[in-house]
């Protein structure tokens, strides 16, 4: 890549609040795509149902992902987060899918280059970014999945290192410009990949910027391995990262507390992407782009972020949404000592 | 001029900021498999989860951090580090504190490394095998996240002089600098050695430890400087009086010179004011090497200590008689003598100019050093009851002096505030409720207890009446929490705003926010032990009750909703469902044993010391806020002091108990034909005939989902049905412990309710043996039905025998009032004298019933969440309406 992706990351970003894209999962369920679809011309014998395993629609339907990626940018999106949420070998497990995360990562990032590439060509003032993503993956390396035996374990650290480190090479093979740990419930899965991203740095011989974001999933506010926000970011202030945020699990106001928490304390820029609300009986999310930005502004209005989006329930109407309101407010001014109480 | 450096934070669940305001951070040394040779046992042994206590009680100990080894050359200290830091990592009270991970060998350290969500601490590396190495483990520590002790330690050995420690250290320094290790993330650790070895070489090792400290603090920037401090005093061991003087003088001076972390035992260490003179000189000679002849002085010194023994400790017992008088009042409040009290305090009142200024003056100031003590961690409940003791005698003493005072002048006493405290209608334990009485009493707030079973108006009333600053309730049965939201709704009725404080066994926070505090727009908090009862009632008299309060509410509005979201989940099967899925047994097959003796047994005056035999003390020690299991708590290196005192003088209480007979222990108890009927009820025949039912006792049924494979259990399952035609049999007790109130209020009237609570304490832990002694004459005698039973009383404690005996009330059979088809079926009142309250609750406290199972399979367990269908079934079996019922059934109710 020619362009210093970081320096032109600052410059923005002491400029103005940049924008994150919504959800992948709601986009893609308006496709109403069945189990051929997943399948594609590529894994027609494989041995698993594949149906809701989104990460394979990269490979084969990419012209879908491409397209949501451009609806995003076309309302105002900097960043397309690539359609890699489960791809480590861990996650695909589920699905027998393991030997082909390289390719689910790689052709995520390529999706989502291949977009940013035509807006940013077509809005060269503008230009858009690639967030490859690292998903917690479906163990936990914290918490016993046994009552009974609370020393046991699923996953060990190595085997997530293992697993993150493949998913990042391929993440930036395929073109991303930035790693993204994202939904972090336990933040010694997120230690695992912040050491697989630094062995991939020392391997390739050059940076890029990491972000991390992590998820409180009730109103213990902490998350589901039992940290504070505060403990959250000590525990992943070595890697040395663009951003520390929160996305998923609730809606903004609910985020909104630890939110302002984390910006009292954190040296990093800050991220929010929080759902659009709270799903209903039926696991849909009603909230409409006008709500969840009345939600979002008193974060924005209150100077606590720097990079803003959406995850669960999101579509292209609230980013709008949001872009608009971002555009109205300062960006958060970066911190350089921190306060714990 | 250089970036500020940021501070050191370290991270469990909860964060830790290392810095000038935080103060010196103790690193707990016991979970150390080469310090500890109990830690050593344990985890040879793989009794993991005892292992994980020790890391609990250091931490309850007030360890801010908690340093674990398991560099055993008979371990697998790879797979013991981590499993034990899985464990620890399941336990959110130990696991809010950071780590740190100690070992010599690094592939350990890595493997707990690889365990620990949060910021740790590495201990440590060094440059003993040379810059590579050091640089290679100080990238991989790194990469994991963590901060790093670093060895004064190099190719050449340990350094053991001033200039080999500074030249080392900033050698560690400047090379980990120049790699980008944060410098706030780097501890040194310069060697603290052993002194007064007889050594000379080794005479200066501390003082070279302390410059060698100051070196670093003003060199090195953003470097913090740590040790293992029980080392220094190695050679003393097995003298703690020396070895705990030379710990506390030697952290005096390293922290005067910028040490701010350290391995310490917490359960070890004095406070440095505290050492007798002649001690402190010697320790301190040595300590600072301030003369040649220091180390054989102190030698001789701990000899004589040694030779002292016990008998010269009397004379020293007395020596604190020689100090000025606030030292004699001070040390008889701490330590808990009554002895001289009232003579200082006469001499303190001839000094004073009114007879209130010895209470506000010399008294206070030595329950301000309790408090700050008690505070600190450094005392523990018992003595600060003893403390309590000794300042209720001194102001009974100088009571009549402060009312002719008053008289004369008409002046008022000054305190923090006045609590007015009850144990709610319907219930009669307050063992927690004094306990919290004295601790804030021992705080300078007048606390005016009103007793036990006291109903709402006449608590108000006096509230209103004293013009009370604090109302607080308590209560240990279930329907109590009921009349606490009663007493909520009065106040609230009555327009009053005094704070409501809400504590004992079966109340929670929970309950507090969902239940209480809804019904009452002044402050309700929950309280959870005697120890948090100081700062919240502190916060609550004082400047910034507003903040707090609205703390609180916003924090049980949180609770509110988060029970909101996990109530909202949670399902039950249909009551039908739940009866088709009952626990089945094979009826037919099955044999029930015929009791040799059926119809009702009394007892009366069982002899106490059989009972004393079969005591369980682990909820003795627990009652007075001591953790930790029988018989180890005596050897605890934290409590076993303490725990030792209190169960010495539980004793001495116990055999005054049995030579002067003062408490009587009886019982009653029956053995009746049974079947179960229909809807999960249970008849209890007169005879074999089974045709005149004595009593229907109306069991509850498990509702809550359940994994497709289990049943919904009901204690009717444990009964063969009717229709089995199998001849069954059920049995029912009651056992009290009378004598105890009466033996309390004589020590209250006394002014001691250190005695007071023992008492009650001790007349519960009678009826408790009383109870599962009587259980075991059941099953081999009365009943007979495991005859050759042969259990250890440890295996008694653990219940590892057949049957059970759930008592209304238990998780199992939650709703209380079938204690009253209990009370009639087995004519308890007549039989034994024990009686039942509006709440059921019993009478005497210290009194135990329940039913008898004895069928194999029959366990404990918890009947859960019910659903309304269940409630209307059950109201209608007990002939009760539907509202009545769900009144008892209420924390049932999903």
């Amino acid at each position: 890549m020619s362009r210093d992706v970081s320096q032109q990351l600052n410059e923005i970003l002491s400029k103005r609040i940049m924008m994150l894209d919504g959800a992948m999962g709601t986009m893609i369920q308006r496709h109403k795509l069945e189990e051929e679809d997943f399948r594609g011309d590529h894994y027609p014998d494989h041995s698993h149902p594949l149906k809701g395993n989104n990460d394979l629609l990269s490979i084969t339907r990419p012209q879908i992902i491409e397209d949501i990626h451009g609806a995003y940018f076309e309302v105002g999106s900097d960043f397309a987060t690539t359609n890699s949420f489960n791809g480590t070998t861990i996650a695909q497990a589920d699905y027998a899918m393991e030997e082909h995360v390289h390719d689910i990562n790689f052709y995520a990032a390529q999706c989502a280059r291949s977009a940013a590439d035509k807006w940013t060509e077509k809005t060269p003032d503008k230009p858009r970014f690639v967030i490859g993503a690292l998903g917690p993956t479906n163990r936990t390396a914290s918490i016993s999945p046994d009552v009974n035996d609370p020393g046991k374990r699923l996953v060990t650290f190595d085997d997530l290192r293992i697993a993150y480190k493949q998913a990042c090479h391929s993440l930036l093979e395929g073109g991303a410009d930035i790693i993204m740990i994202e939904t972090i419930f336990d933040c010694l899965n997120a230690k695992a990949a912040l050491f697989a991203v630094d062995e991939v740095k020392e391997e390739l011989g050059r940076s890029f910027p990491v972000m991390v974001s992590g998820t409180i999933t009730d109103a213990s506010g902490r998350t589901l391995s039992g940290q504070t926000v505060e403990a959250f970011w000590v525990s992943m202030t070595h890697g040395h990262l663009l951003s520390i945020g929160l996305n998923c699990a609730t809606g903004a106001n609910d985020m909104a507390p630890y939110i302002k928490r984390l910006d009292k304390i954190a040296t990093d820029l800050i991220s929010a992407h929080p759902n659009a609300g709270l799903p209903n009986e039926f696991g849909e999310y009603d909230q409409t782009p006008e709500e969840m930005a009345k939600e979002v502004e008193t974060l924005v209005a209150g100077g606590h972020v720097n990079i803003l989006g959406g995850c669960c329930g999101s579509t292209p109407e609230h980013i709008a949404a949001l872009a608009q309101l971002a555009a109205k407010y300062p960006p958060r001014q970066r911190k350089d000592s921190q306060q714990v109480a | 001029m250089t970036k500020q450096i940021p501070d050191m934070i370290l991270s469990g669940l909860e964060p830790l900021v290392v810095n000038e305001t935080t103060g010196f951070v103790n690193v707990g040394e016991r979970a150390n498999v080469t310090g500890s040779r109990k830690f050593a046992r344990l985890i040879g042994e793989e009794s993991y989860e005892e292992a994980v206590d020790v890391a609990r009680v250091q931490v309850e100990d007030g360890a801010q951090i908690i340093d674990i080894n398991m560099d055993d050359a008979m371990l697998d200290g790879v797979a013991a580090m981590r499993r034990y830091l899985n464990l620890l990592a399941s336990e959110p009270d130990i696991a809010r504190v950071p780590f740190m991970i100690d070992s010599s060998k690094f592939e350990i350290i890595e493997a707990g490394l690889q365990c620990v969500q949060g910021k740790a601490i590495v201990n440590s590396i060094s440059l003993k095998e040379g810059e590579e190495e050091f640089v290679k483990h100080a990238k991989t520590v790194m990469r994991y996240g963590a901060a790093v002790v670093v060895m004064a330690f190099d190719e050449k050995g340990q350094a053991d002089t001033y200039q080999r420690r500074i030249d080392i250290c900033k050698r560690s320094y400047d090379t980990l600098v120049g790699i980008g290790f944060p410098p706030q993330d780097i501890v040194f650790d310069p060697n603290i050695f052993p002194i007064a070895t007889g050594i000379p070489e080794h005479d200066n090792y501390a003082v070279d430890f302390f410059e060698a400290t100051k070196w670093i603090k003003e060199n090195l920037p953003g470097a913090h400087v740590s040790g293992g401090v029980s080392n220094v005093s190695f050679s003393f061991r097995g003298n703690d009086v020396v070895r705990e003087a030379m710990h506390s003088v030697f952290l005096y001076h390293a922290i005067k010179n910028g040490m701010d972390m350290g391995i310490v035992n917490a359960g070890m260490l004095t406070v440095y004011d505290d050492i007798p003179k002649d001690l402190l000189e010697c320790v301190e000679d040595v300590v600072l090497n301030r003369r040649e002849d220091a180390a054989e002085r102190l030698i001789d010194f701990a000899e004589q200590v040694k030779d002292q023994a016990i008998g010269a400790k009397e004379t020293d017992k007395l020596k604190w008689r020689e100090g000025e008088l606030q030292e004699r009042i001070t040390h008889a409040l701490v330590k808990g003598i009554t002895e001289f009290i009232e003579e200082d305090v006469e001499e303190a009142r001839q000094q004073a100019e009114k007879p209130l200024h010895v209470i506000e003056g010399p008294l206070m100031t030595g329950m301000n050093v309790v408090g700050d003590l008690f505070g600190d961690g450094k005392m523990f409940l018992p003595q600060v009851v003893k403390s309590a003791r000794v300042m209720k005698k001194a102001v009974a003493y100088l009571l009549p002096y402060i009312e002719e005072e008053k008289r004369a002048s008409g002046d008022e006493a000054q305190n923090n505030g006045t609590i007015l405290m009850a144990t709610v209608k319907g219930d009669v334990h307050d063992i927690g409720k004094n306990i919290v009485g004295v601790v804030l009493s021992c705080n300078n707030f007048e606390v005016i207890d009103l007793g036990v079973m006291v109903p709402p108006e006449k608590i108000l009333d006096e509230a209103q009446a004293v013009n009370a600053d604090i109302i607080g309730l308590s209560g240990l049965i279930t329907p109590s929490l009921d009349e606490m939201v009663t007493v909520a709704q009065m106040m609230q009725e009555r327009d009053m705003d005094v704070p409501l404080l809400v504590g004992g066994a079966t109340t929670s926070k929970v309950h507090t926010a969902v239940k209480i505090e809804p019904e009452y727009t002044g402050a309700v908090v929950h309280v959870l032990d005697a120890s948090k009862s100081v700062p919240v009632a502190t916060a609550l008299v004082g400047e910034n009750r507003s903040n707090f309060v609205a703390d609180v509410r916003s924090e049980y509005v949180d609770v509110r909703e988060k029970n909101a979201k996990k109530r909202s989940k949670k399902t039950v099967a249909s009551l039908e469902q739940a009866r088709e899925n009952a626990m089945k047994f094979d009826w037919a097959s099955y044999t029930p044993v015929t009791p040799s003796q059926l119809g009702v047994q009394v007892i009366k005056d069982y002899p106490l010391a059989e009972i004393v035999e079969r005591f369980d003390w682990t909820p003795f020690f627990k009652s007075w806020q001591l953790a930790g299991k029988y018989p180890d708590i005596l050897q605890d290196s934290v409590v076993g002091e303490e725990a030792t005192k209190l169960f010495d003088e539980a004793q001495e209480q116990l055999q005054r108990i049995i030579e002067n007979k003062l408490f009587q222990c009886m019982a009653v108890f029956g053995l009746f034909p049974a079947n179960g009927i229909e809807n999960d009820s249970t008849e209890l025949y007169a005879d074999e005939n089974r045709d005149t039912v004595l009593a229907t006792l109306h069991h509850l049924r498990q509702q809550a989902d359940r994994p497709a494979d289990k049943p919904y259990r009901s204690l009717a399952d444990f009964v063969a049905p009717k229709t089995s035609e199998v001849n069954d049999y059920m049995g029912a007790f009651a056992v009290s412990c009378f004598g105890a109130e009466a033996l309390a209020e004589e020590y209250e009237a006394n002014h001691d309710d250190y005695n007071a609570i023992m008492i009650k304490a001790l007349a519960d832990r009678f009826a408790e043996a009383f109870a599962e002694l009587l259980h075991e004459k059941i099953r081999k005698e009365a009943w007979g039905y495991a005859a050759t039973e042969n259990l250890s009383n440890e295996e008694l404690i653990k219940e590892a025998y057949q049957g059970i005996r759930p008592a209304p009330g238990y998780p199992a059979c939650p709703e209380h009032t079938e204690k009253g088809t209990l009370w009639k079926l087995l004519n308890v009142e007549e039989n034994i004298g024990s009686t039942l309250t509006e709440s059921f609750a019993m009478n005497p406290a210290a009194s135990v019933s329940g039913w008898y199972f004895a069928h194999p399979e029959a366990r404990y367990f918890g009947l859960g969440k019910i659903g309304q269908d269940q409630v209307e079934d059950y109201a209608q079996r007990k002939g009760m309406n539907k509202e009545f019922a769900e009144k008892w059934l209420r924390p049932n109710l999903a």
